[in-house]
């Protein structure tokens, strides 16, 4: 089974303590209202090209409910204006915004803040710690 | 402000229900009056009072309910005395309360001829539960029952006696049985089936007087003639409760009943009368429908929405009167002469049916079915839409000629409570319906939150989704068929919408007909729509796709993917057997037969997706489309190519069916299959449509299923040959398509179709909407569009691109793991990842 990582020591909050935005490609390379994922060393980021409301988002790579490596092909909307992403294996869904998830599930996701610079995609990240490092996949 | 409602019936607590829900008249005080001792109950079904239900069986809502809202209920308390001026009413115990507006639904009275004798013991009223239980105590020491008054609620009374097993009679004064609904013969057709069940029915009787000494003993009618009884329940029609309001100063219409406006106020504007006491426009209305439509519109009024009004109820009625259909609608009996009927008779089965249609020919005004009624909403349809008629508008009521199954009852009405729902979470019926009702749930989100159901495989949401629909219907609301938040149409609505503004995609449709951003609901549901409509590559907008459509697959537990080559009809080649079994090598994928004669691929990762489509393309093989609401096969057996018992080539016919359809999208998936014999090997009759080889030809069967809730396909048209069989399958699956909601089988869709498999066949082989030409034109149109997806994605570059798991790593997903389980690969156990 797997293992449990405290992964809040490198997700930066509210954009706040970003140590560093990893370049993920050209706002070209993504679909119009979809999702790519990400490897950055042991970490799997989904990161969506909302681009019906001109925004971006990005989070975990894997669903909790089943800990698959999946969001990034799930489909994204919202739900009474809050944008979310939809996995596709049983439909369960989670505020892009928050993590949390909709369907009224004690599971949680971890969201990434997502900068777009002249064309340009950045998703911030905290440092890695050595802890974290150490675990074989995460996301 | 304070409300005073004055009556506690069915329509006085619909009134409360109503506006409860109200939000801006949350702030109401509600004070109600009942002058029984017992809430509101269902006078409707009260026979059912003696079929086994108790009283409280048939409460609207227990005492709590009213608490629960905020309404103080005073129960066997008479008002006396209203006092327009002073707004303040008076009751017979003292009482003296005031109001802002006060609602009158005191109901009415059963009217009691004055007959003489009428006062003797043993007769009775048929009109509360009290009246029922003073039967019951009565009727066991009596033997012989009659009732006076054969309308509806006369034979409601006299099922009440058969079911207390006494020789029961029903008089009537006028020349026949129900005389507002129906006419000469077919009240007679009803006489007859109703005497089959053991009723003794007298028409055009005059009753003079009820015979006996203080208890009576029998009947004298005016011909001179007597019947011996020793007991009587009168049903002679109703009358307005109206003398509260008459003493009060509040006007009455000259034959009874509070007179009301469209708003359904009286002559005091803050005064409103509904439900049987109101008279709107001449009329009062004895049936509860349209009161609860006043009911609606006073509530609506006085949430502060002036707009609503009531303006009159069709009386178009269709119930079962002691198992006998009997449907009534429109101008009935034309009374305004403008008609010429259509008449259907059938002594011996007990069927009658009558249509009106206008002179020139061209719409229908009404009409009467009695024995079987099953056109009636279709009818009732059509009249009240002015709709058009077919050519010949017999074909209306003479219907399925040839096809004379019908659809049992298959939908979730019939199952029991305890029926398991969902088995994720082990729900049963009765725990959603429960739940809906005690949480007020209005829509499926909300079920799924609280009760989980549908979380987890979500195998189970259509049902769930027929569920509360059936509920909130029990519960008087009106339920719009919308996709989702994003989207107030149903899936026919949007369908008609995209045809006809040529809408191409889902953005387009999202902006002219959408609001917010959409979601996995809607946009899987217009992708399919799009593509059951245009037949475009859904490659295009892959992004509404869902995850099997996006990349042409199917996912598997661990992310990775399956692949299912076609094999039209299971017939294959040893040469490409071989190429499979090479393609399954070289990629270490795991094989298996599936259960439509084709061979599964699994274990495919992401990447690997387009060389692997590339090899089989290049050998000939097209997508199976496995991961699609679509065409997945037609099976066959071997036929009279080689069995000794076949009568026609089931595998030739099974691989031309197969190619014509490939690639159709539908609200869901669809299967087929062909038989060669009577032995039915391919077992066609449990498939979306299956064909059956006969000596003459082939017999076509529609609408049966496998999965969850197994059902047998229905004949639809019998010894037919070849082309006519594809015509009529060509307009079977676009009428599907076009009008089933999304992710509904062909056998659901069937069970929810009013008229079942006889309206069925008037649109497929009567062609009574017209639309025949039209559905077999598009079809062709999708045929001719048609395109193997995986040609198209592995020759084109920016596709490929697309089917990888990382944007930036041509590797695969490291997480993904396999193990090794009877000498093939498996994906290890969820969660066991990472």
């Amino acid at each position: 089974m797997m293992e449990t990582i405290d992964y809040s020591s490198f997700v930066p909050v509210n954009g706040q303590d970003v140590d560093f935005w990893l370049n993920v490609g050209n706002v070209s390379d993504f679909p119009d209202n979809g999702g790519l994922c990400f490897k950055h060393d042991v970490l799997q980021i989904a990161v969506f090209n909302f681009s019906s409301r001109k925004e971006w988002y990005a989070c975990q790579n894997l669903c909790p409910h089943k800990m698959q490596m999946i969001l990034a092909r799930g489909m994204i909307g919202s739900q009474g204006g809050e944008p979310k992403i939809a996995c596709p294996f049983h439909k369960k869904t989670f505020s892009l915004k928050t993590g949390e998830c909709l369907n009224g599930d004690e599971c949680a996701i971890v969201t990434f803040p997502v900068r777009e610079e002249n064309g340009e995609v950045y998703v911030g990240l905290a440092k890695m710690t050595g802890d974290v490092l150490q675990g074989s996949a995460i996301f | 402000m304070k409300i005073i409602v004055v009556g506690n019936g069915m329509v006085g607590y619909k009134f409360c229900e109503k506006i409860r829900k109200k939000e801006n008249a949350q702030h109401c005080e509600i004070t109600v009056y009942g002058e029984e001792h017992r809430p509101a109950y269902d006078r409707v079904h009260l026979s059912e009072y003696f079929a086994g239900k108790t009283a409280d069986d048939l409460l609207m809502a227990p005492k709590e309910w009213y608490a629960a809202n905020r309404i103080n209920l005073i129960t066997g308390e008479l008002v006396t005395n209203i006092d327009p001026s002073k707004k303040t009413i008076s009751t017979h115990r003292g009482t003296i309360d005031t109001y802002d507006k006060l609602i009158l639904a005191t109901g009415s009275s059963p009217f009691m001829p004055p007959l003489h004798g009428i006062d003797k013991m043993g007769v009775f009223a048929y009109r509360t539960i009290e009246d029922l239980q003073q039967m019951e105590d009565y009727g066991r020491t009596a033997k012989k029952a009659v009732v006076i008054g054969g309308g509806l609620l006369g034979l409601e009374a006299a099922k009440a006696l058969l079911d207390m097993k006494l020789e029961t009679h029903v008089v009537e004064f006028a020349d026949r049985l129900m005389p507002r609904q129906l006419d000469v013969k077919g009240a007679l057709i009803l006489k007859d089936k109703l005497t089959a069940l053991g009723l003794h029915i007298h028409t055009s009787k005059s009753t003079k007087e009820v015979l006996g000494e203080g208890k009576i003993n029998g009947l004298s009618f005016a011909d001179g003639s007597v019947l011996d009884c020793d007991m009587l329940v009168v049903s002679a029609g109703i009358r307005p409760r109206d003398e509260l309001a008459k003493n009060s100063g509040i006007s009455i219409g000259s034959r009874g009943g509070i007179e009301v406006n469209n708003k359904l106020q009286t002559n005091y504007p803050d005064i409103f009368a509904i439900g049987e006491v109101a008279l709107h426009q001449e009329m009062i209305y004895g049936l509860v429908a349209p009161g609860y439509d006043m009911a609606e519109v006073v509530a609506t009024v006085l949430s502060g929405d002036n707009q609503a009004s009531f303006t009159g109820f069709d009386m178009s009625t269709k119930l079962k009167l002691i198992g006998v259909d009997v449907a009534s609608f429109g101008d009935a009996l034309d009374v305004e002469e403008e008609c010429v009927p259509i008449v259907y008779e059938n002594k011996a089965k007990g069927v009658y049916k009558r249509i009106n249609i206008t002179r020139d020919g061209k719409y229908l005004k009404g009409g009467i079915l009695v024995g079987e009624a099953d056109a009636y909403n279709m009818l009732l349809q059509i009249t009240q839409n002015g709709l058009s008629l077919p050519e010949d508008p017999a074909d209306l009521i003479l219907g399925a000629r040839g096809a004379n199954q019908s659809a049992s009852g298959q939908g979730v009405e019939a199952l029991p409570d305890t029926a398991q729902i969902c088995s994720c979470e082990g729900i049963t019926k009765g725990g959603i319906c429960e739940a809906i009702e005690a949480n007020e749930l209005t829509d499926l989100a909300g079920v799924k939150k609280v009760t989980k159901a549908c979380t987890g495989c979500g195998g189970c949401t259509p049902m769930v989704a027929d569920l509360l629909k059936s509920v909130l219907e029990s519960q008087g609301k009106q339920i719009k068929k919308t996709l989702c938040e994003h989207f107030a149409y149903s899936r026919q609505e949007l369908y008609d919408l995209i045809r006809v503004n040529d809408i191409k995609s889902y953005d387009e449709l999202l902006g002219r007909y959408g609001e917010g951003d959409g979601c996995e609901t809607c946009k899987p549901a217009v992708a399919s729509l799009l593509a059951s409509i245009w037949n475009e590559v859904i490659l295009k907008q892959s992004t509404i796709q869902d995850t099997n459509d996006r990349f042409l697959a199917n996912i598997q537990k661990g992310g990775s993917y399956s692949v299912v080559p076609r094999i039209p009809a299971g017939e294959i080649t040893p040469d490409k057997l071989l190429v499979i079994a090479q393609v399954a090598k070289k990629y270490q994928l795991y094989t298996k037969i599936t259960g439509g004669q084709r061979i599964d691929l699994f274990g495919a990762q992401l990447h690997e997706l387009p060389a692997i489509w590339e090899e089989l393309v290049a050998a000939g093989f097209e997508s199976g489309h496995a991961y699609g609401k679509s065409l997945r096969t037609i099976k066959s057996c071997v036929g009279s190519t080689w069995c000794r018992f076949g009568v026609q080539d089931s595998v030739g016919f099974a691989i031309e069916i197969e190619n014509r359809y490939k690639g159709l999208r539908s609200p869901h998936k669809l299967k087929g299959a062909v038989s060669g014999c009577i032995r039915e090997c391919a077992e066609a009759q449990s498939k979306d449509f299956g064909i059956i080889a006969t000596e003459k030809g082939w017999n076509l069967y529609v609408c049966g299923n496998g999965g969850a809730r197994p059902q047998h396909a229905l004949l639809l048209v019998g010894d037919v040959d070849k082309e006519s069989c594809i015509r009529y399958l060509d307009r079977f699956l676009m009428f599907y398509i076009k009008t089933a909601e999304p992710l509904t089988r062909t056998a659901t869709w069937l069970n929810k179709m009013e008229g079942g498999l006889t309206y069925l066949y008037d649109v497929v082989v009567n062609d009574v909407l017209g639309i025949g030409n039209q559905l077999e034109a598009e079809m062709e149109t999708l045929i001719a569009n048609y395109e193997c997806e995986w040609k198209h994605a592995v020759e084109n570059e920016s596709f490929r691109k697309r089917f990888s798991h990382f944007a930036n790593s041509e590797e695969g997903d490291p997480n993904m793991k396999f193990q090794e389980v009877r000498g093939q690969k498996m994906p290890v156990e969820w969660g066991s990842v990472v």
